[in-house]
């Protein structure tokens, strides 16, 4: 079981990166704002985690503005999503050898 | 970690993928309800069509006859007005009732993927109007409804694809034979509608 343990990775440990990463799989890209009202969060929350993602590379920003409001798009980067697929295989070995 | 809580991360995962990229508070009751308006509509035309040919019985073309045609399509477009806000509103409350934001990301997506054949249908049926080539009206409709519904089909619950292909079946088939335009009609907006609505309602509204 210590095998599959190692897999998993330590930017998904939290459940609210793993939920932002899940959102940007399943689409092209979201924004802030959206995102925000989606996983019922606050500003400084969603910043902060978004940042870490951002960090390990995870998650690609991109700036424009809507008229004079900032419009903030995410969306997931390929080394992000061979993690997130990695880190979700290695959820579902987990169960299968407790099985076992 | 206990394999409890993988699975209840697994299905949040899954969860969260689907609310984020398929709107699912479109209403099943306001299918049903556009589905009577225009059964009520058809009833209305038919009326309108029945007074002025008594000895007719339902054709798609009243030679020399354009106020009948411009009655029946202030009809049609009474319909569609109204069956677009209806819509609109019962999905608005139940995207509330399911407390979910009803303008996000998805809903845009839907209602652009649903406008382009939409309009570009709204736009050829002008054209025929113009035109006074009255017979190809209804097969048009139908046909270009079912196409923006499998395209709309992609962000919102997949059953909506089987209702656009049948609506595309049912305008072909009021292509091939003619004088049979009411009678696909009412299938295709009155009774499939119904029939969509209330399969939907109960599968995933209540």
């Amino acid at each position: 079981m210590k095998t599959s343990l190692e897999q998993f990775d330590k930017a998904f440990e939290n459940r609210i990166r793993l939920q932002i990463m899940s959102v940007l799989l399943a689409n092209e890209h979201y924004d802030f704002n959206s995102l925000k009202d989606l996983l019922e969060l606050t500003d400084g929350n969603l910043a902060s985690h978004i940042k870490a993602l951002e960090k390990e590379e995870y998650v690609k920003v991109t700036k424009t503005f809507i008229g004079k409001k900032p419009n903030t798009q995410y969306s997931i980067s390929e080394k992000g999503r061979k993690a997130f697929i990695q880190h979700l295989e290695a959820l579902e070995n987990l169960i299968n050898q407790q099985r076992i | 970690m206990e394999e409890k809580d993988i699975h209840s991360e697994l299905a949040s995962i899954r969860s969260l993928m689907e609310r984020s990229s398929k709107f699912l508070s479109l209403s099943g009751l306001s299918g049903v309800l556009a589905g009577i308006y225009a059964l009520i509509g058809a009833f209305i035309g038919y009326r309108i069509v029945h007074a002025k040919y008594t000895n007719l019985i339902v054709t798609d073309s009243y030679p020399g006859n354009s106020q009948i045609y411009h009655q029946l399509i202030w009809i049609a477009a009474i319909i569609l007005i109204l069956s677009v806000l209806t819509g609109i509103l019962l999905s608005i409350r139940q995207a509330k009732k399911q407390g979910e934001k009803y303008w996000n990301p998805v809903s845009r997506r839907l209602i652009s993927s649903m406008a382009f054949p939409l309009f570009s249908g709204g736009l050829f049926i002008l054209v025929l109007l113009f035109r006074e080539e009255y017979e190809l009206i209804i097969s048009a409709s139908l046909i270009f409804y079912g196409l923006s519904l499998i395209s709309a089909s992609q962000y919102t619950f997949s059953d909506v694809k089987w209702l656009g292909i049948c609506q595309i079946i049912l305008g072909l088939m009021a292509t091939l034979i003619p004088a049979s335009g009411l009678l696909f009609w009412v299938i295709g907006f009155g009774l499939l509608h119904i029939i969509y609505g209330t399969l939907m309602h109960f599968k995933y509204n209540r």
